[in-house]
């Protein structure tokens, strides 16, 4: 089986997802498409040896409707005869956009194959595609719905996890986002969106709040309490009833930001490596996604890192980093629980609490992040994993060569 | 008025005039009956006089209006009990409703001719339909011309395109509130929301529901034309939003245990997308599906069929003449005392309020006072009105004041021998047809009868705090209670305009005992390891009120204690400890948790903050490490109260089942979906439920034994009521 090689990662800088937030001008497919240039013009790539994209988005409507894979390909000026296609795994659809490239790759259909993913949140809110699960009402029913920040703030319920506990994860992915940022260790991928006249619009992280304190976090009002009163909180008690009552625990200081962001992974077997004379960085070990309970929904990455871990024969100490994107404090901190992890070898240079999770485009910045810490610390493995709408969840293993 | 240029030989249910403006007027008339009805005669008499309105070029279109004073109320809930809960089978439903109803409706709409309904009082549900279907509706200014669509409170949907052509006449999100909630609204309401299309004076009906029709009106309906633009459904975030909040509103409500309001919900969200007659199958669909399903059934029969024939006095002995109270005697101005003292004077009657001290009884008199504020306040009584309510009611200390009352209420403590005394001296001073009835809740009326010097007058009618409230009675029969007493006592409750069940004497009667079981139950569950949270929850999401822990607290566990001491006391050597026994003592004596008046029982109390269950009763009952699913412990409190229940029937302390099911419902919050606890037993099937319960003895203890009659009606598949 040809292995599927990471040869090139990029990703933009992470705008705020609201109209005054710096990408807001950027159409969707422009953003994706400025990720496909750099990626060609840091390999001096000859797009036609690409075979496909696969692009992670998780509001696929209007502007990125319409498969904006394919989109941003045309836009970003690349080879007519390069495919494209868009993916939908929630919060998990650039991780999964990167794994299907990667599987391309691996059967042999493929040559050569970018994932990566894009979403503009300032220009499609969330909630803008809808969809059965939430809101067909039959299907929303039969399937207890309850939106996400319920089923965070019901781990911290379940887990005790209190406000305190919370709010310090926050402080210190803020922390270790500063740090990184200060160190320069995101400085090698970030490719900077420029405005239609070419002057960069953006260059850093702009969500992110250095020095941000638990007294600041405190004074945050919590922020589902207004779902949990409109039936949610009923509707997961009925599927949790050992609990008495949710706390709703989380804030927009402890979850993850709203952004505009795009990222892609090149990938392709050691023969494209040739072609286009660069070595490979790493290697796609292997990949899994998983369904869990739909209500509390943000559960799956300790069941997908297992079922993952145990297909490869490993153990979470073969893992030398491990990367979830930090939806939600309470999520983070119940995958370290149930894994026994050292938080210190989790998360390593911050995440989307401090940084956003532009929600189609995460999974793939999220593995081009931890690539570049195994490399400039040294290390051999990592392992990404997101929780997703629904009750889904995608992990993949990348090992340097 | 124009001269009559025909009339139509009328039909049953309906009378036609053919005006010489070429107007028919449709006066619905079902004959040996105060409301007119939705039946299959009706529909049938409706489905003639549009062909002949089609067919006549003589007739420019036509008026329907009523005969009655109101214009029509819903469907004949009696024929469609006979139908609903699996009578029929789902095709059959769905043939029913749509063949004869539907098309009805939907031919009236597309003959070509224009309607206008005359709303000339009530409209409710197939009423309403009926004017819904017609191209324009007027009602007349009174407020007891209320339209709304009900069907959702008896587990059905407006079956006859209500849930299609409402939302396509005010919009989807507005028409949710009239289809989900079943609420009805007077004319300017209805107005302002476009239920109808204009308001009248009462001698304008007519003239002006011609003069639209003589204006050349459109008879075609917006969905019926070219170019209609359905919602949309989910691509239209409006939807999307308003889809996904009801959802949420309607699975918190109906902890998923009422099937109409989702069916509904969908029904909406689904027929609004489609071609309008493809929509109506949907109904049709949705309604067979619910009318399928026992929980209609259940809500019919309980809450509605039985609950009105209870409040008929259906277990009244016949040929009694009727008695009425027109001074009315209460002993004990306390909570409850005061509260009896209120509704009978709110029912007209003079009441003698009589407590050991005339400031306790002026204390009561003062109640009823503050009751009625709140009614003046909110604008349903007027501040005089209120006022005559208040001077009915009399303080007094001395017996004498009794002289005259037709029926005394004993409320006084629940102790026989203050209860004893007070009815000594009662019949003292009251006439020698007068009755007393003891307001008890646990002491057998026939021990409280031997302090009566005339027992056959002597009754128990055990009302439910807070009176005013609580719509129940409890009439306590006791062994040498009167025919006559019991039919004068019923016809009292009945001048209350409350409901009565009768029930034969027994320790704690029907409503204490059972309920008792429930509360018990909860204990029992928590002793034997189930987490708190799980059994209050489990309570809450079968639909009672409360959980049973959070109800101990509220009445403290003195009271359950108090009453176990008594029956201990009376029943000497054959008392058996009630299984929760050493719970109600562990928390009493040992955790000194009595309840909420003591700011902590299974709960803590926090000032300000809301009551959360107390930590420390982990380590009193210890949580097992494997949990019951939330199925099995619902079972554990339904299932104990549906077959304390059967030993109450099967005792002779209930009479009829009906009473069971009203009884249990209106007294303690049994959930209604289950049409009470004896039609939780015919929902469940009583092979299954006798299967189940024989298992439960297994696994919680051999109270949970079926009994043997029970055992016999599942062998022979028979039920409680007669299908």
């Amino acid at each position: 089986m040809p292995d599927a090689l990471i040869y090139d990662h990029v990703r933009t800088p992470r705008g705020r997802g609201r109209p005054d937030g710096a990408l807001h001008e950027v159409s969707s497919a422009e953003l994706g498409a400025q990720v496909l240039r750099a990626l060609a013009r840091r390999s001096s790539l000859d797009t036609a040896l690409i075979d496909d994209v696969v692009f992670g988005c998780a509001q696929p409507v209007g502007e990125q409707g319409g498969n904006i894979g394919r989109a941003a390909v045309l836009q970003a000026g690349y080879a007519q005869s390069v495919a494209g296609q868009q993916v939908h795994r929630f919060c998990a659809s650039a991780l999964e956009a990167v794994n299907a490239a990667a599987a391309q790759i691996m059967t042999g259909q493929s040559l050569a194959a970018i994932g990566g993913g894009v979403e503009s949140m300032s220009r499609t809110a969330m909630g803008a595609d809808s969809g059965a699960w939430s809101a067909d009402p039959w299907v929303a029913y039969q399937n207890h719905f309850a939106p996400q920040g319920i089923g965070a703030d019901l781990i911290a319920t379940l887990e005790g996890f209190s406000r305190n506990d919370v709010d310090s994860f926050a402080v210190e992915s803020q922390r270790r986002a500063a740090h990184a940022w200060a160190g320069g260790y995101f400085k090698g991928s970030i490719e900077p969106v420029r405005d239609v006249l070419g002057d960069i619009l953006l260059d850093r992280d702009e969500f992110m709040r250095p020095g941000t304190t638990l007294a600041a976090l405190a004074d945050l009002k919590p922020s589902f309490t207004g779902l949990g009163l409109a039936g949610f909180d009923a509707i997961a008690l009925q599927q949790y009833p050992q609990v008495e009552a949710i706390e709703h625990v989380h804030t927009g200081g402890n979850s993850s930001g709203i952004v505009d962001g795009s990222a892609a992974v090149l990938l392709g077997n050691r023969e494209f490596g040739t072609a286009i004379g660069r070595a490979p960085r790493a290697r796609i070990k292997a990949f899994a996604s998983i369904g869990s309970e739909p209500t509390i929904m943000l559960t799956a990455p300790g069941p997908v890192t297992r079922k993952l871990l145990k297909r490869c024969g490993m153990s979470v100490k073969d893992i030398d980093l491990f990367e979830i994107n930090e939806a939600f404090a309470a999520v983070v901190m119940r995958f370290m629980r149930e894994l026994e992890l050292d938080p210190a070898r989790v998360n390593v240079n911050g995440g989307a609490i401090a940084m956003g999770h532009p929600l189609g485009a995460t999974g793939a910045i999220i593995l081009g992040t931890v690539l570049d810490e195994l490399e400039r610390r040294d290390l051999g493995t990592a392992l990404i994993t997101l929780c997703a709408g629904n009750g889904l969840g995608t992990a993949t293993i990348i090992e340097r060569l | 008025m124009n001269a009559l240029k025909s009339t139509v030989s009328p039909s049953e249910t309906l009378r036609v005039e053919v005006h010489a403006d070429g107007i028919a007027l449709i006066m619905l008339d079902v004959p040996g009956r105060p409301m007119n009805v939705v039946s299959p005669e009706f529909i049938d008499d409706m489905i003639a006089v549009i062909e002949r309105v089609a067919a006549d070029p003589g007739i420019r279109g036509a008026v329907i209006t009523s005969a009655k004073p109101a214009f029509m109320a819903g469907a004949d809930l009696k024929y469609i009990a006979t139908l609903a809960g699996g009578a029929i089978s789902s095709s059959e439903a769905f043939a029913f409703s749509q063949k004869p109803s539907v098309a009805m409706h939907r031919r009236l709409e597309t003959c070509g001719k224009p309607f206008v309904a005359a709303i000339n009082g009530l409209a409710l549900g197939g009423g309403y339909e009926l004017c819904l279907a017609c191209h324009y509706r007027v009602i007349v200014d009174t407020p007891k011309a209320v339209v709304g669509l009900p069907e959702v409170t008896v587990g059905l949907l407006p079956g006859s395109g209500g849930t299609q052509r409402l939302p396509r006449m005010i919009g989807v999100e507005a028409s949710l509130p009239y289809l989900l909630e079943g609420k009805a609204v007077g004319p300017a309401e209805a107005l302002a929301a476009g239920l109808v299309d204009a308001i009248v004076p009462p001698a304008d009906l007519i003239p002006s529901a011609k003069r639209w029709l003589l204006a050349s009106p459109d008879a075609v309906r917006p969905w019926d034309k070219k170019g209609y633009k359905a919602t949309g459904g989910l691509l239209n975030p409006v939807i999307a939003t308003a889809m996904t909040m009801r959802y949420a509103a309607i699975a918190a409500r109906t902890n998923h245990n009422y099937p109409a309001p989702i069916a509904i919900l969908d029904c909406v969200f689904e027929g609004t997308m489609m071609p309008f007659d493809k929509a109506l199958r949907l109904e049709s669909k949705y309604f067979a599906k619910l009318l399928c399903d026992p929980v209609s059934r259940n809500l019919i029969r309980t809450t509605f069929l039985n609950k009105t024939e209870a409040g008929k006095l259906a277990r009244r002995p016949p040929n009694v003449a009727t008695l009425e109270v027109k001074k009315l005697g209460v002993l004990g101005a306390g909570m409850m005392g005061a509260g009896i003292a209120f509704v009978a004077a709110s029912a007209g009657i003079e009441v003698v309020l009589l407590d050991r001290e005339i400031t306790l009884a002026e204390k009561g008199r003062h109640r009823a006072a503050e009751l009625l504020t709140k009614d003046v306040q909110q604008g349903k009584k007027t501040q005089a009105q209120a006022d005559v309510i208040v001077a009915r009611i009399a303080p007094a200390v001395d017996y004498s004041g009794l002289q005259g009352c037709d029926l005394v209420v004993e409320a006084v403590f629940e102790d026989m021998a203050i209860k004893a005394n007070a009815t000594r001296k009662t019949e003292a001073v009251i006439s020698a047809q007068a009755i007393v009835a003891s307001n008890t809740s646990t002491l057998p009326i026939s021990e409280l009868a031997t302090a009566s010097c005339r027992p056959g007058q002597f009754i128990g009618l055990h009302f439910f705090s807070p009176v005013e409230r609580m719509p129940l009675v409890e009439v306590v029969v006791g062994k040498q209670t009167s025919e006559t007493t019991l039919a004068n006592a019923l016809d009292f409750v009945a001048q209350l305009k409350m409901t009565p069940i009768v029930v034969n004497d027994s320790r704690g009667f029907y409503t204490s005992r059972v309920f008792q079981t429930f509360i018990h139950e909860g204990m029992l569950l928590l002793e034997g390891g189930v987490s708190p949270a799980l059994i209050e929850n489990a309570a809450k999401f079968a639909g009672f009120p409360v959980g049973p822990l959070a109800l101990l607290d509220e009445v403290t566990i003195e009271l359950p204690w108090k009453i176990i001491q008594e029956s201990a006391a009376a029943l000497g050597a054959a008392f058996k400890k009630p299984a929760a026994y050493d719970v109600m003592r562990r928390m009493l004596e040992e955790l000194k948790r009595p309840g909420k008046r003591y700011g902590q029982g299974f709960y803590d109390y926090p000032e300000g903050g809301k009551k959360r269950l107390w930590p420390g009763l982990a380590q009193a009952f210890p949580v097992a490490p494997t949990q019951p699913t939330l199925e099995a412990v619902k079972i554990r409190l339904l299932y104990i109260q549906a077959l304390e229940t059967v030993r109450c029937l099967e005792e002779g302390v209930l009479i009829h089942p009906a009473d069971a099911d009203v009884g249990a419902l209106l007294a303690w919050g049994f959930p209604s979906w289950t049409g009470g606890p004896l039609s939780l037993i015919e929902t469940v099937g009583v092979r299954r439920f006798v299967a189940t319960c024989d298992e439960l003895v297994g696994t919680a203890g051999p109270r949970f034994t079926p009994s043997d009659a029970l055992r016999d009606k599942a062998r022979r598949g028979l039920g409680y009521y007669a299908s």
